[in-house]
């Protein structure tokens, strides 16, 4: 794709930007809009109806509103921070996050980088996120941020493990790390996609999305800034945009182990109807759509579930997802060796 | 079930008439006096005695009495096993305001002593942890004395307003 | 390889924090996650009551005051009020108004009991139930705005009677109410108290043995929920509270020990049950005519006396402690406010836990700083 846009710009350098930036195209539209879903799907939750003003149908614009709003605020810097650390943390959140979407196809016809380490690209390039709580815990200066950035650390480095292992499971079942082609191995109908494949494919989408709410930090497992412990937790001392960048890089974060989780499970940018609806263009729908639908579910357990106690978190990673994931990674490959 | 004059009789009969007193002329219920020097003893007598068993305090408060320039301390006890409850007193001058503590008889009675200290100022000996409760730690005077008069300024604010 | 050096870090918990409903604020010494001490300091919501009452011309006018004491259930604290200085006038009041402060406590029991439970789930993380309580309290909240024209802070109950009678329409809205209200507490159940989650997180989390809550004179569900059936309504019955049947709700330690957080929560949930039936009982037997301000006393003069009357608010044991000089105002009032005695135990239950038991622990002693600062 490239290729193509080198075709119509004067300079090569300024095609590479165009396609990098391209994701973005996705990415801010969305977290928008989840923001606002986000809202909404509470609300219808809880008996109430969120926003209904801003903007005429059902409060549409009122993120847009609020992003306005963040922008315009007070940058609010602690006296006694580490200012360097404490301004860099929530950029260098985003751009761990944003990274990541490099890997992603999007459709048949565009993926950011054609990685043959894909799937290993993103789960090392995420880690960079721990690194920037991390940071903004420390550089606030204050012991609830501290707490809940050890908090953060302890939890994201241990959900990696399951995580790893369930996608190593479709590893094993795929023979590759390239993204894409695991994708084009989906093609046809929803009976080619992966977790139809394999029985114990089925149990390894089960573990990825839980230990993978482990790591963009949703309820149960939103210990980091939980809100009624920790205050904010990494957050406290954040206001206006540098916070908004934290929340952007949440939601990010959803909309990337939601769509890893639909390329390595439920087809990719593949129509579920075979031929119908399917083509370059559909195949953003499609790989939206499914991205969504996780979100949704996210959105879902967040409004119903209460929260983990630490203790509780680590012993359901140590002790139940790590050894499952494991006999399960092993019967995945002992299936594929069978049939 | 047993009733003041009872309980008094009991009283008597083990600490002495100087040590306990009772007032069967008050409204209402009539309330025993206790020596504020044997107050913990008296308490751990009606807290450990089968047929008194008073096992809950609920509540205990500072007065203060301007006319007799006296203050004292309400005890109201009560037994959720044997049902009945009962009024204790110990009225100490005003100028030497010395209570013994019974925290150790009743936890309960913690924060009701460090409070009646706040309120009305008086001191209660044996208490762990004699502070001021409600009000800050550098606050002056005691506000439910009946001659309390507000301080001007605290740390630079004005007060009354 | 040297050994390394670890200290205790202090923090502080509050006055502004989420959890601690209100200002107070909790001094922790921590040793990681885990509480090595937890020291509560109160009185950043001192306002005075005790004093305001005595400069008071009138004991009718303490009423406001007493309100403003546990501001969610001021229902509560008006009756308990209004019965101790009945008692010191010997005034006895009409069975109609009997029966409409009955009415009255037992909403405004389970109005109280529904925040309780509802920012409980918040603490532990569930917001969705905490909505859903206020949507339900919100019906209580319009009986009484319908009887006194307030939604929190009423007035309503005045010393010998109420300050309105109730509209013509009240015993229909009740009865609406209370056949709405049950199917709802099961909602309440699935959603959040048998969430294996949130029994993970209260059950044998701050366990206050029974006699250690006798010790401390913890009162209402923080002393039922530790096994210990007490309960004045029924121990020591105040106005009519003797003509109905209803059962006092005791913890059983079922998901853990007796005592932890979840039966502290437990108890509350079951006594709006109770609530519901004593209003069923009432709303059959309350008398539709008679006049509310028969029995008001156009000036009070008490004797001189003094009088320590007790009710149960939904918080537990309140207690009145009135002194007169045979004057118009009162000489001394002491409110014995039951989250004051009942936050005292919280550093005694939760050394050894963590940050979040705090919390939970917090949450299930469900205090209100108005009452304990007064």
């Amino acid at each position: 794709m490239v290729e193509t846009l080198e075709q119509f710009l004067p300079h090569p350098l300024l095609a590479i930007i165009m396609h990098a930036a391209l994701p973005m195209v996705i990415v801010f539209p969305y977290v928008l809009f989840a923001v606002w879903l986000e809202r909404k799907v509470s609300a219808h939750m809880q008996d109430r109806l969120g926003p209904m003003r801003t903007g005429g149908w059902h409060g549409w614009s009122q993120t847009i509103a609020d992003m306005i709003k963040m922008i315009q605020k007070e940058d609010i810097v602690p006296s006694r921070s580490d200012k360097f650390l404490f301004k860099f943390a929530p950029f260098l959140a985003f751009m761990g996050a944003y990274a990541a979407f490099a890997v992603i196809p999007f459709s048949s016809e565009y993926i950011g980088a054609h990685l043959d380490v894909g799937a290993f690209y993103i789960l090392a390039v995420t880690s960079v996120v721990t690194l920037s709580i991390l940071m903004a815990g420390w550089a606030s200066n204050n012991k609830w941020s501290l707490l809940g950035a050890m908090r953060t650390s302890a939890q994201i480095v241990s959900y990696e493990v399951p995580t790893v292992v369930a996608v190593l499971s479709v590893i094993v079942a795929t023979g590759t790390l390239n993204l894409m082609t695991i994708s084009e191995m989906q093609t046809g109908t929803i009976f080619n996609w992966l977790i139809f494949s394999n029985p114990f494919l089925l149990i390894a989408f089960v573990l990825y999305f839980i230990s993978s709410l482990a790591e963009v930090n949703r309820t149960p497992f939103d210990l980091p800034e939980s809100e009624s412990e920790l205050v904010g937790g990494f957050q406290t001392e954040y206001s206006g945009m540098r916070w908004g960048m934290f929340m952007l890089t949440e939601y990010a974060d959803m909309l990337l182990v939601s769509l890893l989780g639909s390329v390595l499970f439920f087809g990719a940018w593949n129509s579920p109807f075979g031929d119908f609806m399917s083509g370059p263009v559909w195949g953003v729908f499609w790989m939206v759509s499914k991205g969504m639908f996780f979100i949704f579910v996210m959105m879902w357990l967040r409004w119903t579930l209460p929260r983990l106690r630490v203790d509780q978190l680590m012993d359901v990673c140590w002790k139940y997802l790590i050894p499952i994931a494991f006999i399960n990674l092993v019967l995945v490959a002992l299936w594929e060796m069978l049939f | 079930m047993k009733n003041p004059e009872e309980i008094y009789a009991i009283l008597k009969e083990k600490f002495g008439e100087e040590k306990v007193e009772l007032k069967e002329d008050a409204k209402v219920v009539p309330w025993i006096v206790a020596a504020p020097d044997s107050i913990k003893e008296v308490t751990k007598f009606l807290r450990d005695d089968d047929g008194l068993d008073f096992d809950y305090l609920m509540c205990l408060s500072g007065v203060h009495y301007p006319k007799d320039n006296s203050l004292g301390v309400t005890y109201h006890v009560n037994s959720t096993r044997k049902k009945h409850s009962l009024t204790l007193k110990c009225i100490v001058p005003e100028d030497n305001p010395h209570v013994q503590s019974i925290e150790s008889v009743w936890k309960t009675a913690n924060w009701h002593e460090r409070e009646v200290y706040d309120m009305v100022g008086i001191m209660f000996d044996g208490h762990p942890d004699m502070r001021r409760i409600l009000c800050p730690d550098d606050w002056e005077g005691h506000p439910l004395r009946k001659d309390y008069k507000v301080q001007e300024y605290y740390r630079g604010m004005k007060v009354p307003y | 390889m040297p050994e390394l050096r670890t200290e205790e870090m202090t923090i502080n918990m509050g006055p502004q924090h989420p959890s601690t409903h209100g200002v107070l604020r909790v001094e922790l010494v921590l040793d990681g996650e885990i509480v090595v001490d937890a020291i509560p300091h109160i009185g950043y919501l001192h306002r005075c009551f005790e004093k305001h009452s005595e400069s008071m011309n009138d004991y009718q006018q303490v009423i406001p005051y007493v309100d403003r004491m546990d501001y969610v259930a001021a229902m509560s604290n008006e009756l308990g009020y209004a019965i101790a200085v009945e008692r010191m006038l010997e005034i006895e009041v009409p069975e109609r108004v009997e029966y409409i402060r009955v009415i009255m406590a037992e909403l405004q029991r389970i109005a109280s009991h529904l925040l309780a439970i509802g920012t409980y789930g918040l603490d532990i993380g569930a917001f969705t139930p905490f909505l859903h309580c206020f949507r339900d309290r919100e019906r209580i909240l319009e009986i009484f705005e319908s009887a006194c024209g307030a939604r929190l802070l009423y007035n309503y109950i005045w010393v010998g009677g109420l300050s309105h009678d109730v509209p013509s329409n009240f015993k229909d809205k009740v009865r609406d109410f209370i056949n709405y209200f049950p199917p709802k507490i099961k909602g309440y159940n699935d959603l959040l108290t048998y969430n294996k989650i949130f029994i993970d997180r209260t059950a044998d989390v701050g366990v206050l043995p029974p006699e250690v809550a006798l010790n401390y004179a913890a009162s209402g569900p923080v002393l039922r929920g530790s096994g210990v059936d007490w309960d004045l309504r029924r121990n020591d019955p105040y106005s009519i509270y003797d003509r109905f049947e209803f059962d006092v709700v005791v913890g059983k330690g079922e998901m853990g020990t007796v005592g932890d957080c979840w039966d502290r929560y437990i108890v509350r949930v079951r006594e709006m049950e109770q609530s519901v039936r004593i209003i069923e009982q009432a709303v059959e037997q309350m008398p539709d005519e008679g006049d509310v301000k028969a029995a008001v006393p156009k000036r009070i003069r008490p004797p001189e006396a003094e009088i320590y009357a007790r009710t149960e608010t939904p918080r537990g044991e309140l207690g009145y402690y009135i002194i007169s000089d045979g004057s118009m105002s009162p000489f001394r009032v002491k409110g014995r406010s039951p989250c004051f005695v009942n936050l005292s135990v919280l550093p005694a239950i939760s050394r050894g836990s963590m940050i979040a038991d705090i919390v939970a622990i917090i949450g299930s002693i469900d205090i209100v700083l108005g009452e304990i600062d007064r």
